[in-house]
């Protein structure tokens, strides 16, 4: 019986993992946001008081973990200053917000009222 | 002031100064914590934050004398999804004594990675206590207010290893969170298996957050009512002879990190508690499994 050489097996190797690079690399962070939510704006983007009342929210909850000028801790704790923030839709990170992503660490929001959450988001926003 | 005056206000004042310098370089935090006593919503202490709460139970039991029961609990957010706590029990009984009474260890666990409309958490608790516990922290079987009438002498004696499970579900709707807690414990012994409930509901006073600090606006108080109960033992599946209490609260989230909350409770029934008054203090140290690591992440 003929055993396939080493060195396609390597080259074969190799493909699938640049594939599943590539794959991960053109997944976007808000591809599973229903599309409802990501259709949402945000209703206090024309307050000019949102985001200075964002700050104190984020102040009072996000700081600790994601640093008081929201570029993280450069390890666990992600920057919010980033192209994923800066492309999502109001909506994407409302979601966001109430969903955490409690397998990687980022708490649920959704005991914060919804008010609070768009005004993090109107923050979010000014910071980028 | 004479010698050994000084010799016994110097630990204090060494205890009294360490304490200060402790919560002074603790970077306070605030979390989501609801005003409830008995209930638990779903919310999890935020990963690596650790929340020391004094939970203070006043009630005089028919018959007896007035007593004051606290619970100081360590909460510690392991995970995500997993909050871990550490309940040290004690009380004090007027013309009695003073006691500590047990320790409690739980475990809080969300199955579901994502927030739906009613989201579960499962919990898990073993308790090591005397009978002469006082901190009412739940209500399953038969308990009543006899058991709390009982010198510390003859109820200390008793010790009760159990085991605790909750079904704990909760749903934030409109800025309210509405919780509801199933309840069943077992004595490790040859107790039949007991059953009790807590419901409750809680809102912020306003939703939207000031534009500028502030410590009595509306948004820093949250307020509510649980109500709670036994429900009977697998021998004796009744409402005859339980407790039942309701209970408005009401919560205060004060700066640096610092929270209070009140609750006076009403029983319901003969069995009951004519009142209970609960105080609650607490205080959340920020990112605390972190004072443990050095900066490329080993443990210092």
């Amino acid at each position: 019986m003929n055993h396939p050489p080493l060195n396609s097996l390597v080259a074969l190797a190799f493909i699938f993992c640049a594939v599943l690079a590539f794959a991960a690399a053109v997944h976007s962070h808000w591809d599973h946001v229903p599309p409802k939510d990501h259709a949402h704006t945000n209703p206090l983007a024309a307050s000019q008081q949102a985001a200075a009342a964002g700050s104190l929210v984020y102040a009072d909850h996000c700081a600790e973990c994601h640093k008081a000028d929201a570029r993280g801790d450069g390890h666990k704790r992600p920057s919010l200053r980033t192209d994923p923030v800066h492309t999502a839709t109001d909506g994407d990170l409302e979601w966001f917000l109430r969903q955490g992503d409690l397998a990687h660490g980022m708490p649920s929001w959704s005991s914060l009222p919804t008010q609070q959450r768009w005004q993090l988001v109107a923050y979010l926003r000014s910071i980028q | 002031m004479p010698y050994h005056c000084l010799k016994r206000a110097r630990p204090a004042a060494v205890s009294l100064t360490l304490c200060l310098a402790f919560f002074q370089s603790a970077s306070p935090a605030h979390s989501q914590e609801k005003p409830y006593f008995v209930t638990y919503s779903h919310d999890l202490e935020e990963p690596g934050n650790l929340d020391i709460e004094t939970k203070t139970a006043l009630a005089r039991p028919d018959g007896s004398t007035h007593y004051g029961a606290t619970a100081f609990e360590f909460e510690y957010g392991l995970l995500g999804w997993w909050t871990s706590e550490l309940y040290l029990d004690g009380q004090a009984t007027a013309q009695d004594s003073t006691i500590f009474t047990g320790f409690r260890i739980e475990n809080r666990v969300r199955p579901l990675m994502r927030d739906h409309l009613i989201n579960p958490v499962l919990y898990v608790e073993y308790e090591n206590t005397s009978g002469a516990d006082k901190t009412i922290l739940e209500f399953v079987g038969h308990d009543s207010q006899s058991d709390l009438a009982e010198p510390n002498g003859d109820a200390r004696r008793d010790h009760q290893h159990e085991a605790e499970l909750k079904l704990i579900l909760s749903s934030n709707v409109r800025d309210w969170n509405i919780a509801e807690n199933f309840i069943t414990e077992k004595n490790l012994g040859h107790e039949p298996w007991e059953f009790g409930y807590a419901i409750g509901a809680s809102r912020p006073l306003r939703g939207a957050a000031g534009s500028r600090s502030c410590t009595f606006c509306a948004e820093k108080f949250q307020a509510g009512a649980e109500a709670y109960g036994g429900l009977g033992n697998t021998d004796s599946l009744t409402l005859r002879d339980t407790s039942h209490y309701i209970a408005p609260l009401i919560g205060w989230q004060l700066p640096k990190g610092l929270r209070l909350s009140f609750s006076p409770g009403f029983g319901l029934t003969s069995s009951s508690l004519a009142r209970v008054y609960r105080v609650g203090v607490a205080y959340e140290f920020n990112q605390f499994g972190n004072w443990f690591h050095s900066a490329n992440g080993g443990v210092q």
